[in-house]
């Protein structure tokens, strides 16, 4: 607890309300992310997880028939009013829960951000390449075929190439939606070492459906259950026989679910 | 109960053959047509492709006289000229509006008047192609001499611009068909990265779609070499190698057309117009060969 309460807010969400053709997908959902740690949400398919992550970016706007209303602030600015949409978005590293690779080359998938940044130094983007590639373990593997294409990479591979062009606009928050969905426990433990390791540079958000990697990986821990925030609170605490709530208890130890 | 599934279970096994080889003569006969189309034409023309015609003349030679009492000259070098000129002409002004207007109703639009464009732009479609030579005839015709003040308005630049009003709606419709085939994950992710409209647009669908749009343009291209009534009444029926957009030309097709009614059958003068269907036959069976030929190295390569 105390570790938290020196840390300085990242993201509040307040009184966060998503529907879809008027089907609520979150109901005045309100709480906060610190800065620097790792927060698991954890829940249900269908209980708004994903929706979550999409009002941080605002890619939520891309649905046409989504209607938000509440509050998603970041370093205490409404997301909403922020005018440009696209640098917004550059703050936020995205990972999806299968991975995709961009029908570019390995290098043209990593560099593709800090292009539409407006980056065109040669030197600058084989850096930052290689530095992101580095970060997501995945270096090794590719450094002799960057100009392959990113789509040919297994899906693990893939998945890791994804992370690297999450982290190549060096965004200060990165999302993660059920990033080891499609890939095998050996890869995810590496890239849950990696996880580990940009904790102390940015903050995570971390999605999943594995109750396990939300134990092992987070700090604190959601969970989300019916399109509501049931609990939200430090691990020990979430993973204990006795949590705030009994659902969160009944979900976490398999009751259902 | 059991009898009557058994009577199915064996009406299933007589049947199956049957449908089996039904489905393989509607394939098989597609081959079948196209090599039957090939011989005919091939076989009119045949007689005169063997006995008498100079192929190097044939080829090479802007002379075309076939109804010449004294001096029957048989060359279709101009008659190609035409056709590749109005070609190129339609296709330079066809491709940027096909290929923006598939982008613009792929990417841009609103549901609404997409449904609307789409309706309007099959619309398009489906005007027979005298309506569209006839519009070239009397209004385009009218038009070209008023803003160009030539003296005549049926020219290369008429048919140009008729055949890609009328490759527009090809190139639109499986353009678009090509954008929409790309996965909305690859938006997402560009998305999500940053990248404005226009980059996700530049950087990501067009490459990922580009086998589908360079389908499009061909069989844009497809459209414009094969057309025959259109250009007819517009380009002016000319037998001239064209030095600018105002001259008159006429195209292969053209030539069959207006021409073949004329001859007296199993003349020269008749196969020769057989020959130019073999010729323009080669053509698109090239231009076909071709796409698919780019279209694998683009695969290949990617």
């Amino acid at each position: 607890m105390a570790k938290i309460s020196n840390s300085t807010k990242k993201i509040e969400i307040a009184d966060l309300t998503v529907r879809y053709d008027g089907v609520e997908a979150l109901k005045g959902i309100s709480f906060d992310i610190y800065e620097n740690e790792i927060l698991g949400i954890i829940g249900p398919a269908q209980s708004g997880k994903t929706t979550l992550l999409k009002t941080i970016n605002r890619t939520i706007e891309l649905e046409p028939n989504a209607q938000v209303s509440g509050s998603v602030k970041i370093d205490g600015t409404d997301v909403k009013s922020i005018k440009n949409v696209n640098q917004l978005r550059r703050r936020i590293g995205m990972v999806f829960p299968l991975p995709v690779g961009l029908p570019l080359s390995i290098y043209d998938n990593v560099a593709f951000a800090p292009r539409t940044a407006g980056i065109r130094k040669r030197s600058e983007l084989d850096e930052l390449v290689e530095r992101c590639l580095q970060q997501a373990a995945l270096w090794d593997e590719v450094k002799d075929r960057l100009k392959s294409l990113g789509t040919k990479l297994s899906g693990g591979q893939q998945q890791r190439l994804t992370i690297a062009r999450a982290l190549s606009h060096q965004p200060e928050i990165l999302c993660l939606d059920e990033f080891s969905i499609a890939i095998d426990p050996v890869t995810t433990m590496r890239i849950e070492d990696i996880l580990k390791e940009l904790r102390s540079q940015i903050t995570i958000i971390l999605v999943t459906n594995l109750i396990q990697q939300a134990r092992r990986l987070a700090g604190r821990t959601a969970f989300i259950f019916e399109n509501e925030l049931i609990e939200i609170n430090n691990n020990d605490i979430i993973f204990s026989d006795s949590p705030a709530n009994r659902l969160t208890y009944d979900y976490v130890n398999g009751n259902f679910g | 109960m059991k009898t009557i599934a058994n009577v199915f279970h064996q009406l299933e096994r007589w049947l199956e053959p049957v449908i089996e080889g039904i489905i393989r003569l509607c394939g098989i006969s597609a081959i079948i047509f196209v090599f039957g189309i090939f011989f005919f034409v091939f076989r009119e023309g045949m007689g005169f492709f063997f006995g008498g015609l100079d192929i190097v003349e044939f080829l090479t030679s802007p002379d075309w006289y076939p109804t010449s009492l004294n001096n029957k000259r048989y060359g279709v070098l101009a008659l190609i000229a035409g056709t590749f000129s109005v070609t190129a002409l339609a296709m330079v002004i066809a491709v940027p509006f096909g290929l923006g207007a598939a982008i613009f109703v792929s990417e841009f639009c609103g549901p609404k008047l997409k449904e609307t464009l789409k309706i309007v732009i099959e619309l398009l479609a489906a005007i027979p192609s005298v309506v569209w030579g006839f519009i070239g005839l009397t209004v385009m015709n009218a038009l070209i001499i008023e803003l160009f003040t030539v003296p005549i308005g049926l020219t290369m630049l008429n048919g140009g611009i008729i055949l890609a009003l009328m490759s527009v709606p090809i190139i639109v419709s499986i353009g678009e068909d090509a954008l929409k085939a790309v996965p909305d994950s690859y938006r997402e992710a560009a998305e999500a990265l940053g990248a404005t409209r226009w980059q996700v647009i530049y950087r990501v669908l067009l490459p990922t779609a580009k086998n589908g749009l360079l389908a499009a343009v061909l069989l844009g291209v497809g459209r414009a070499v094969g057309e025959t009534m259109a250009v007819l009444m517009t380009t002016g029926h000319a037998v001239k190698i064209p030095t600018s957009p105002f001259d008159s030309v006429r195209t292969l097709t053209a030539t069959i057309a207006a021409e073949l009614g004329e001859a007296a059958v199993g003349s020269d003068h008749y196969r020769v117009l057989f020959i130019i269907g073999v010729l323009l036959f080669s053509i698109t069976f090239i231009v076909n060969f071709v796409t698919d030929l780019v279209i694998k190295g683009i695969r290949e390569k990617a």
